[in-house]
């Protein structure tokens, strides 16, 4: 009763009962044959929940789990585990805490179609203790390019990966850090790009938050490959948690050596510091960044000439965003042809996702590229809420835009998106219903970017402004015909001689709208209506069937224009009523509908 | 540190720590506590947890905050790992149901299912 | 560096060094592509996208202030989509502009206009009244210096220059977006920012929006007082500038004209700030052989600049014991007329208006300084700026270019060739040691000293006058003086006099100088040209020396005493204090 070892192989109901059957025979046969009965012990159990990889093994002690076993595997398993202490690394699963017996179905299918990659650590581990992180093979990737590697085949394996830049323009990371790597200079720099400010986007928060060594990492990695010996992560100050889990963070990889002088005894000298941006947008752009650092106030630069030749302080500086870095420990760990092969071929790897908007769930969610839109909105998203109907989607926050139902099925990757109009961006994901009014959301990005844009170039600050005057308008039902026209024209303008790509994409939303939409505009426009009743000026509010009749409406209404009895069907004065809204937020069972009703005299104009 | 050598050494020994399955008994419990989760109410879920460890008087137990789990609206989000190899994510976890997680859960080893997901959702 | 490289732009194949950018080559290729915010060295940052080109293969419009040729690249600057970008940019900007052209301090020289009028630009933004204008910054508190955000274009030109040309930084951005906006940082006035008033930023602007607090109405209002007596002085600097606001060559001497033309707008007395200047010497000169004799505080350092001694006050106020007590030319001058010479007209120095045309706007402030009067009355009422007089002059269809030119027919208009080189860096020093040599040395010595002439930011010489080597210095502009300072506190270099001027160039290069425009700055060497007027002027003059002038030499006689006299100092000379660069604090 006192075996060495004991075999756990899972029975539950989810993997095939006969297979797992089989397996344990294999094994009592084999280890009857081996003699080794006295050695090793099969025990059944119940469902481990490691569904994904059944047929699934577990060894104690050790815990090594093995998965995907065949029959024919048993041999093998005997043969190098039990006889000889040698893990079979072959069908290991390597995580030491998988996320095994999720009880719930639909979390499971939340996670199951994810891939982390960048998000790999969290949620899983203590982010404030460097050794889960080391626990996770952590820093292990350094010490790997550190030993193994020198700076040129660093810059190989990154290129090689395909590994694209996530911070929004998908510029291949590894060409960037050549680049970088190629301008000569005894100072050079690398710069995180923490200053994620896209409205509903915090993966890079997540990031921050729940992994920090990994950007470490990556960036000590980044270092040695383009020769480069200080670190910078830009970070907005908006982001209090992350800050002081990064100066954690920083402080033990110092204590253990894993930054500072000779890392790992190589040699190679890195640290990091951290600077606190003041939360502008546009010190997402690169130059911005770099002038921002420098203490000059947040305004792009012209390019060229690109960071990589002159950038922080006239330095050759390599940018990269906080989540372009959490994935590059995992390139080195499990190789780039291994990342290539996840994702697309132009597209490699994954994308962190913020969903938002009309959907079930609202989260943050990491999908191998290729996944299609649908897939992430209705399979992981858990689809629209209250059954209403899909309009769209944007993505790229307001440098992106709009995508319709006839493109849901688009596998998403860098250049389909862009194709359609949108952009990948850093990763903003909001889902519209029918609810939506259009033009009402190209206007609310337009306003995000009026107000963020740094005022340095003509198009963008006065060009943008004039865009949302119009849209304004045009929400008030005052727009014109010619407003149309003078959108598009001055969006392209805009498009293409702003100075930095927060101008160059801040017509986006409006310009997909535009192309996608027309007809919402157009109601506005010419019918003076908002079909989705949304513009509080070209709505019509009237009362439904609903109503109980608490009069809590009338009472709230500023104008009087609303009328009824005590418990009965009250009525909304068309002539009165100022479209305020204050009926709807009072009304206790929203009996208050918004539907346009299409009028008349409108209907001819 | 000065070698890989001690980096492995280290790992291996961090390993160990929180492995589950290798301390037998111990159940990890972990919060959600990035920004999303703080705002929803971890901070009080985590010192709530605190408590009642210490109320309990429950050894073996390792209390730890993680980043974003993902699943932002149902926040705060507590997952519970045990050395069985079950896992279990409660989800708007307050502070009253924590006191029902660690007694009927932790303590009675029975999960709450009415505060698993699906549950919250429906 | 500057091999050759070939392109072609608009279908002209030209081939330019390497280094040039891709307007620079247009313009060797004879295409003149529209541009407003390129201010060569000083702002190169390409804010207003108003100088976009099609490049061939790239994506969008690119600038070509900013984008450096290549071989074989393909350039069109007149294709229709440019010329909608351009025309669109500038309409855009014209939105948010406040047109008030008949009373703009840049009635000629807007080069925003210019641009307007080039591309017939549709103003829709903002005569539509439904676009929103955005909030305006007016502050004109100083006294010296307007800032009208209504005019601005946020072409960044000043902010550069400021921040390169006075090493102050004074002007930034504020606010961002639409709502951005040109001013001192932290709302402050102008007065309350630390700024030295040098107008480097007007003459960097293209517009309006940075101008000096234009005194014509006041002046004119003097002009048709039937009580008040109008008395203008002229600084050296002004007739060697004033011709380019009537078209003549840059570097032309218009002094004959310009008293014609004061003449002609109905003042009563002209008198030359020369007359002054050649006081200042022998003032100043005095000064300097007694604090070397008798261990006085050295080196000593000039202060006719007010832009030179703002900045000191504010910022190296540890030296103001090595500052000249003298006033600057103007004031003594100022001085003079309020007393000797209201006597001599025979008026009650209320009577009398004094006016001054000076190339500079430091110079405005520094006749509202509280000690520069008595009894209540101010030395100098009413100063102009070159641009303000010419403006003047245009208004009253004065035809300056007919006009025969006169002499001063005041009585302190005599002056020598040393009080007119005051107007150049170096100037003042070269004047100084032309006197102070001959008086150390009891005899007649060198007139030129050249070491000390040119457009270096910091000049050093050394003279052995009267068995003592004497060495001396010239600082020009802001960014030299901090450079200096700073050294001479670590340093182990000793100066006996030094020459500060707060305008690199000196006074020829004031910020109340006739603008010039980004273009022509590039290719005429603005300040030379200028100088060269000045020293033509000192070559022609019968006395080099202010000492040799009779005029002063007689008002010593008759009125002064001698130099450093008890009456001379209560009315030539000053105390200088420290200032806080932000008032309150």
């Amino acid at each position: 009763m006192l075996e060495r070892i004991h075999v756990i192989i899972c029975g539950g109901e989810a993997c095939s009962k006969q297979e797992a059957k089989d397996i344990k025979r294999e094994f009592d046969r084999l280890l009857e044959q081996e003699g080794l009965t006295d050695e090793a012990k099969t025990v059944m159990t119940g469902c481990m929940g490691l569904c994904e990889y059944h047929p699934v093994v577990v060894m104690y002690p050790g815990e090594v789990l093995y998965h995907n076993i065949t029959v024919e595997a048993v041999a093998t398993i005997i043969e190098e585990h039990i006889k000889h202490g040698r893990i079979v690394e072959q069908y290991r699963i390597p995580e030491p805490f998988d996320r095994g017996k999720i009880k719930n179905i639909s979390q499971l299918k939340f996670y199951k179609m994810q891939k982390r990659i960048a998000l790999r650590n969290c949620g899983v581990i203590n982010p404030l203790d460097i050794s889960e992180y080391i626990a996770r093979d952590g820093y292990f990737a350094l010490a790997k390019v550190l030993r193994e590697m020198d700076p040129k085949a660093v810059i190989d394996t990154m290129k090689r990966s395909g590994l694209r830049g996530r911070g929004g323009g998908g510029f291949p990371t590894g060409l960037k850090w050549e680049f970088a790597a190629k301008s000569v200079d005894d100072i050079k720099y690398v710069i995180c790009n923490a200053d994620e400010g896209d409205p509903g986007a915090f993966m890079d928060r997540a990031v921050l938050e729940g992994d920090p060594h990994s950007v470490l990492e990556a960036m000590a990695i980044c270092g040695y490959a383009i020769g480069a010996h200080q670190g910078y992560i830009y970070v907005r100050a908006e982001y209090p948690v992350a800050v002081e889990r990064l100066e954690i963070a920083i402080r033990q990889a110092r204590e253990l050596q894993l930054l500072g002088r000779n890392i790992l005894g190589s040699h190679f000298d890195f640290d990091i510091e951290l600077r606190l941006g003041a939360g502008a947008f546009v010190c997402g752009e690169e130059t911005a960044l770099i002038a921002s650092i420098e203490g000059e106030r947040g305004m792009p630069r012209n390019k060229p000439p690109f960071p990589a030749v002159r950038g922080l302080w006239g330095r050759p500086t390599n940018v990269n965003n906080v989540e372009t870095f959490a994935n590059v420990p995992v390139i080195f760990m499990k190789g780039a042809d291994w990342f290539k092969n996840v994702g697309t071929a132009k597209s490699s790897g994954t994308k962190v996702f913020a969903l938002g908007g009309k959907i079930m769930n609202t989260g943050l969610i990491e999908i191998p590229m290729g996944t299609t839109l649908r897939e992430a909105i209705y399979d992981i998203g858990g689809g629209i809420p209250n059954k209403r109907k899909f309009k769209a989607v944007q993505t790229g926050g307001p440098s992106g835009g709009c995508i319709t139902e006839k493109h849901l099925d688009t596998p998403i990757d860098f250049d389909n998106l862009v194709e359609l109009g949108s952009m990948m961006g850093s990763g903003g994901m909001i889902v519209m219903d029918e609810d939506n009014c259009m033009v009402d959301v190209a206007r609310f990005y337009l306003d995000f970017t009026v107000e963020e844009s740094c005022g340095k170039c003509t198009p963008c600050r006065e060009g943008t402004k004039r865009m949302l005057d119009i849209l304004n308008r045009i929400c008030e039902g005052k727009g014109t015909e010619e407003d149309l026209d003078v959108l598009e024209r001055l969006g392209k303008m805009i498009q293409e001689s702003s100075l930095c790509g927060l101008g160059q994409t801040a017509p986006n939303p409006v310009l997909s709208t535009l192309k996608h939409f027309r007809s919402e505009y157009e109601a506005h426009v010419y019918d003076k209506v908002c079909p989705a009743g949304v513009c509080a000026k070209l709505t019509t509010f009237t009362i439904t069937e609903d109503c109980i009749g608490c009069t809590k409406c009338a009472r709230n209404c500023p104008v009087g224009a609303i009328h009824g009895k005590v418990k009965e069907l009250h009525h909304i004065d068309p002539a009165l009523c100022i479209h305020c809204g204050a009926c709807k937020v009072a009304c206790p069972v929203n009996a208050i509908s918004t539907k346009p009703v299409m009028k008349e005299e409108h209907t001819h104009v | 540190m000065k070698s890989i050598e001690e980096l492995i050494k280290l790992r291996d020994s961090a390993r160990k720590n929180i492995n589950m399955r290798l301390n037998p008994g111990s159940i990890r419990i972990q919060i959600g506590m990035g920004t999303c989760g703080i705002a929803a109410g971890a901070k009080h879920v985590y010192q709530k947890f605190q408590e009642e460890i210490r109320e309990h008087n429950l050894k073996n137990i390792i209390l730890t905050p993680v980043g974003c789990m993902g699943e932002c609206a149902f926040e705060p989000l507590v997952e519970i790992l045990e050395s069985n190899g079950n896992h279990t994510i409660y989800c708007q976890v307050s502070e009253r149901v924590v006191e029902d997680i660690v007694e009927e859960h932790i303590i009675g080893g029975t999960p709450i299912e009415k505060f698993f997901l699906s549950a919250i959702k429906r | 560096m500057s091999n050759l490289v070939t392109l072609t732009i608009d279908g002209r194949s030209v081939s330019v060094p390497s280094d040039y950018t891709v307007l620079r080559a247009a313009e060797v290729a004879g295409i003149k592509v529209p541009r407003l915010c390129f201010l060569e060295g000083i702002h190169e940052a390409s804010n207003c996208r108003v100088c976009v080109v099609k490049i061939e293969g790239q994506k969008g419009l690119k600038t070509s202030c900013s984008t450096r040729v290549q071989d074989g690249m393909i350039i069109k600057t007149n294709t229709k989509e440019v010329y909608d970008t351009v025309s669109f940019n500038l309409e855009l900007l014209a939105g948010n502009h406040k047109f008030e052209c008949w009373k703009c301090s840049r009635e000629n020289s807007c080069e925003f206009l210019d641009l307007l009028r080039r591309y017939n630009v549709e103003n829709d933004f903002s005569n539509a009244k439904l676009f929103d204008q955005k909030d305006i910054l007016f502050n004109d508190t100083s006294g010296a210096m307007v800032i009208d955000s209504s005019k601005c274009v946020l072409c960044g030109r000043c902010v550069s220059a400021c921040e390169k040309l006075s090493g102050l930084g004074i002007l930034n951005f504020n606010k961002r977006g639409s709502k951005t906006f040109v001013g001192p940082a932290l709302f402050h006035n102008l007065e309350d920012s630390g700024c030295i008033y040098c107008g480097k930023c007007i003459q960097a602007c293209p517009t309006g929006a940075l101008r000096e607090d234009d005194q014509i109405k006041t002046f004119e209002r003097a002009l048709r007082d039937p009580k008040k007596v109008v008395v203008v002085q002229v600084a050296p600097a002004v007739r060697a500038a004033l011709g380019e606001e009537f078209g003549y060559k840059i570097g032309t001497n218009v002094e004959g004209q310009l008293f014609a033309s004061l003449k002609e707008l109905g003042v009563n007395e002209i008198i030359d700030t020369n007359f002054t200047a050649d006081l200042t010497i022998m003032e100043e000169g005095h000064e300097f052989i007694s604090r070397l004799n008798h261990q006085g505080v050295l080196p000593m350092f000039t202060s006719c600049s007010p832009g030179w001694i703002n900045y000191l006050e504010m910022y190296y106020p540890e030296y103001i014991p090595n500052l000249s007590s003298c006033k600057s030319p103007q004031q003594m001058a100022g001085a003079l007329i309020k007393t000797y010479y209201a006597e001599r007209l025979n008026k009650a120095a209320k009577d009398i208006v004094s006016v001054s045309i000076m190339p500079c706007v430091a110079k405005k402030a520094e006749a509202k300084r509280p000690e520069m009067g008595r009894n209540g009355l101010r030395d100098v009422d009413i100063v102009l700026t070159t641009r303000e007089l010419a403006r003047l002059i245009r208004h009253q269809g004065i035809p300056f270019r007919d006009l025969e030119p006169i002499k001063p027919f005041g009585d302190l208009a005599s002056y020598t060739g040393a009080a007119s080189i005051f107007g150049a860096s170096g100037g003042v020093m070269e004047a100084a040691l032309r006197t102070v040599s001959e008086l150390l040395e009891g005899h007649s010595t060198p007139i030129e000293f050249m070491e000390v002439r040119g457009l270096e930011e910091i000049k050093e010489a050394t003279y052995t006058i009267h068995g003592t080597e004497i060495r001396v210095a010239v600082v020009q502009g802001g960014m030299a003086i901090k450079k200096f300072l700073e050294h001479m506190k670590t340093g182990t270099k000793t100066y006996h006099f030094v020459e500060f001027m707060g305008c690199v160039g000196g006074c020829i290069n004031g910020g109340g100088q006739p603008i010039v425009t980004a273009e022509i700055q590039e290719k005429v060497d603005v300040r030379a040209k200028r100088a060269k007027v000045l020293y033509a002027i000192d070559e022609s003059t019968e006395f080099r020396k202010s000492h040799l002038n009779p005029a002063i030499q007689e008002i010593y006689e008759s009125f002064l005493d001698k130099p450093n006299s008890h009456l001379a100092h209560t009315l030539l000379h000053t105390k200088y204090t420290k200032r806080s660069p932000y008032s309150g604090s």
